[in-house]
């Protein structure tokens, strides 16, 4: 090579390198960029069907956005935040709905079109709940908390109207109806990828999106991304402003907050609280903390055994909780507080609600002598590993506080995926967790989580005959608009909940959105992922 | 030759056959119940029972044994619970993506701490011996998350001379049309300038974590060794012979230095393909790594069989080509072969 040659070529080079360096030069790129919406998470979905066997809580993110349902919720306001409103329904496939005595009746929207262009016919919706009450696992069961059972309920009237018959009164099956499971799919697509193994389509659904809503995925690799386009022909409401969504995985929160701090990401929703304290003070994105509908972070004890059994015991260790300890060093303010009501409070028809205990460890030090355990005894505080960011610091102080009233703790670290498999075992004597339950009423919390008959989320075990008659009682009252016994009842539940104590409030833990100045148009909806069709990018 | 490679391949077969039994054990003892995992946060036992036998997880284990081994032999590992895909196409896809980064980090390794190596040698004692000490200690005490983390700090976060941290390629740009699935290679070959920039440009923090940490080993070994065959008699003949310090150091004693060198050089990658992991994570890179480790975190047993069964042939593959390197760097090994 002559030496004049050498450097036209490597004049070349750099001139060739210099325009592609800055990558957001490009104004096709700008452009993107502009109708992009990128948002960043911890974790990415593992199937894009929410009927799916194990589908993820991200995958619900993509049903969600990707997938109508016949109804949803209007917004309200809460502390300047839209906010899902429990009680008011908006037609989203569905044109018009009558509710009678013993069933509801769906007129559809004539222009609604799945993806693909086919129309949304009363067979598929029919087709798509029947699917929901069958395939079993998580949807069925979500199904069955509104009294969705039988695939006879689900009846075909003509093309363009389906009715839905109650097995019984439930004041829970309209709004069942409403959450992310009870999707309407497109039928004639995925009958044509069922097989004899398979009849409900699930290997096909699992990684394309089959239906009417306002995106459809483009492009998913697992464990990396996700990108999704506007569906332009979408019936179910206005057109979302934006065209384009991306969403990247990106495991580490330190990085997803340099993204957002860079300018380089749009949202994000899942930071350390550390962080999120951090970014709101120095006010360069925008920051909106909700707290979970229906959620409680709470400290549960093994009632069935000693010396958990003893309610003086559990009284002793309400008293002997660091609360406020928690709420600044480990929560850093980022949640509302479940405890310590002034002691004059009159108990609300509402949940959650604060309990009246505060820290006070010489009372606590009382309660464990009068209880038979004046030097304490020894035990195990356990947490899931998934969530050490708050568990482990709130475990490390309650053991601190635990040990001044004589209960000597070891903690024990429980790995993400054994928790769940270690908690229905129902032996751990002592314990955190979080519930938190989709359709937000206090009996549906109470249902799953203190009724006798046991479900996984009764950790403690805990039985009561009288708390049951209340909560029935009152899951009959509601059935029937009567008002007056349903309050009486739960306030009953609530009062007998905290006098009992099997397991004691702690806080309702916040959602904590971080997103770019540029970036409006967050709703709080109750499964607590985002919603693309309301943001705007401006 | 070709016999050799024979024979070598031959004598992997039984510890691939162990590799795929005790991993199916492994597996099978975790604590994890991957029907409870994948049943969701709300369900009840029967739900838990019924996603149990839609994955076979109720069989006796030597009849889920006989299934996994019948279908291994069709070259099915599987599907992935946590992506959804089948594993082989999960790892068909990945791998390359972390053998690029590996490669990489070897190599930048390689061109510093082999020069670094042979100056140490060559002047024991001097400010290149203790600069070489410095760095290979420093670089193999700190955690590889953490030097991964501080260098996003610093080049990203403070700087903004690197690009985001957010994989392979800037967010708005679309992967070369896969040949080898090494994106260097085939946006080279498609011809795309700016896939190609923006692909090196993300590898380049990751890349260099990895050669931080792997610096040591291989300095210090060429350090070692070319210490042993500089003291030699053939070196000092060299020497006495008036050959210039250059000629003997490249040509003479370099050459057979080499073969510990290499050896370190196979352990080194082998040990990165496993730092990979918690480098993976950080720079949100759609290795195996991450793959592995996100299988492990949800008891998802066929990915992290299918991880352990290439990993053991990568490392069988591996250990013959070193051996093939041997012969060609050093006759006297072929010869005894």
């Amino acid at each position: 090579m002559k030496r004049r040659d050498f450097l036209k070529s490597a004049g070349a080079v750099v001139a060739s390198s210099a325009v592609t360096a800055p990558a957001i030069w490009s104004p096709a790129k700008a452009q993107a960029r502009q109708e992009t919406l990128l948002i960043v998470s911890e974790s990415g979905p593992n199937n894009i069907d929410i009927h799916g066997v194990g589908t993820n809580v991200p995958g619900y993110e993509v049903s969600w956005n990707c997938y109508d349902r016949l109804i949803s919720h209007e917004m309200k306001t809460v502390n300047g935040t839209p906010y899902y409103d429990r009680d008011r329904f908006k037609m989203e496939l569905a044109d018009d709905m009558n509710v009678g005595d013993m069933s509801v009746t769906f007129k559809l929207k004539k222009n609604a079109t799945f993806h693909d262009g086919s129309p949304v016919t009363a067979n598929d919706v029919k087709w798509s709940l029947d699917r929901a009450v069958s395939v079993g696992g998580f949807p069925t069961f979500q199904m069955g908390a509104g009294s969705l059972t039988k695939t006879e309920q689900f009846v075909v009237v003509d093309n363009n109207t389906v009715r839905v018959d109650f097995l019984k009164k439930d004041r829970l099956t309209i709004p069942d109806l409403a959450v992310i499971v009870p999707c309407i799919v497109n039928s004639g697509l995925v009958k044509k990828h069922a097989t004899e193994k398979d009849p409900w389509g699930l290997e096909y659904t699992k990684q394309n999106t089959a239906g009417s809503g306002a995106y459809r995925v483009v492009s998913w690799t697992p464990g990396t991304e996700v990108v999704m386009e506007r569906f332009d022909k979408w019936a179910g409401g206005a057109q979302p402003k934006v065209r384009r969504v991306v969403w990247r995985i990106v495991p580490s929160a330190g990085n997803r907050r340099a993204l957002l701090e860079r300018g380089d990401a749009d949202i994000s929703y899942d930071l350390p609280n550390k962080d999120f304290s951090e970014l709101r003070n120095n006010q360069k994105l925008s920051i909106i903390s909700t707290p979970y509908s229906n959620g409680i972070q709470y400290l549960g004890m093994n009632v069935t055994k000693p010396p958990f059994d003893n309610p003086k015991v559990r009284h002793a260790v309400a008293y002997a909780i660091p609360y406020q300890k928690i709420m600044d060093a480990v929560l850093f303010g980022l949640s509302k507080p479940m405890f310590g009501a002034p002691a004059g409070t009159k108990t609300e028809v509402a949940w959650p609600q604060p309990h009246k205990f505060t820290t006070d460890i010489a009372k606590a030090r009382q309660l464990m002598a009068e209880a038979g355990y004046p030097n304490g005894f020894e035990t195990t505080l356990s947490f899931d590993l998934g969530f050490a960011g708050v568990n482990e610091p709130l475990c490390v102080l309650t053991q601190e506080s635990l040990a001044q009233i004589g209960i000597k703790c070891t903690i024990n670290k429980i790995p993400g995926a054994t928790w769940r498999t270690e908690l229905n075992k129902k032996v751990l004597p002592l314990y955190t967790n979080v519930f938190s339950g989709w359709l937000d009423y206090p009996e549906y919390f109470f249902i799953w989580c203190y009724h006798g008959k046991n479900s996984i989320f009764n950790t403690m075990s805990y039985q009561s005959p009288k708390l049951d008659s209340m909560i029935d009682a009152a899951v009959d009252a509601a059935a029937i608009n009567d008002t007056a016994k349903y309050e009486t009842n739960v306030k009953g539940f609530v009062d007998l909940a905290f006098a009992d104590m099997p397991r004691i409030p702690l806080f309702q833990p916040y959602v904590n959105v971080a997103m770019q100045k540029n970036v409006s148009g967050y709703q709080y909806w109750f499964h607590r992922r985002l919603d693309y069709r309301s943001f705007v990018k401006g | 030759m070709l016999r050799m490679i024979l024979k070598r391949s031959l004598i992997a077969v039984p510890s691939l056959i162990g590799v795929i039994i005790v991993t199916f054990l492994l597996t099978r003892a975790l604590p994890g119940d991957p029907a409870a995992y994948f049943a969701g946060p709300a369900a009840t036992k029967e739900a838990i029972e019924q996603v149990r036998v839609k994955l076979g997880l109720d069989k006796p284990l030597i009849v889920q044994f006989g299934n996994y081994v019948a279908d291994l032999a069709r070259g099915d590992l599987g599907t992935s619970l946590t992506t959804g895909q089948p594993v082989a196409t999960d790892i068909r896809n990945r791998l390359p993506a972390s053998a690029e980064l590996t490669l990489l980090g070897l190599i930048v390794s390689m061109l510093i701490a082999v020069p670094l190596g042979i100056l140490a040698a060559t002047k024991p004692g001097s400010l290149a011996d203790h600069l070489c000490r410095v760095i290979s200690t420093a670089g193999v005490s700190l955690p590889v998350f953490f030097t991964g983390l501080i260098l996003v700090y610093v080049f990203y976060y403070l700087l903004g001379i690197a690009p985001a941290p957010l994989g392979r390629l800037d967010t708005f740009l679309s992967a070369p049309p896969r040949i080898t699935g090494f994106y260097l290679i085939d946006s080279a070959i498609a011809g795309n300038g700016e896939v190609f920039v923006s692909s090196l440009k993300q590898l380049v923090l990751p890349a260099m974590t990895l050669a931080i940490f792997s610096l040591a080993p291989i300095a210090r070994m060429t350090r070692a060794s070319m210490l042993a065959v500089l003291a030699s008699d053939f070196v000092r003949t060299a020497r006495a012979s008036g050959l210039s310090p250059a000629t003997v150091i490249v040509t003479y004693a370099f050459r057979n230095a080499m073969i510990p060198v290499v050896t370190t050089l196979g352990m080194v990658f082998s040990f990165l393909l496993g730092a990979n992991v918690l480098v993976e994570k950080v720079f949100a890179w759609p290795g195996i790594g991450s793959y592995a480790v996100e299988a492990l975190v949800a008891s998802d047993f066929a990915p992290l069989q299918g991880f352990v069964l290439t990993m053991a042939v990568m490392y069988v593959l591996l250990n013959l080509l070193i051996d093939i390197l041997y012969g060609v760097i050093d006759p006297r090994v072929r010869i005894e072969a």
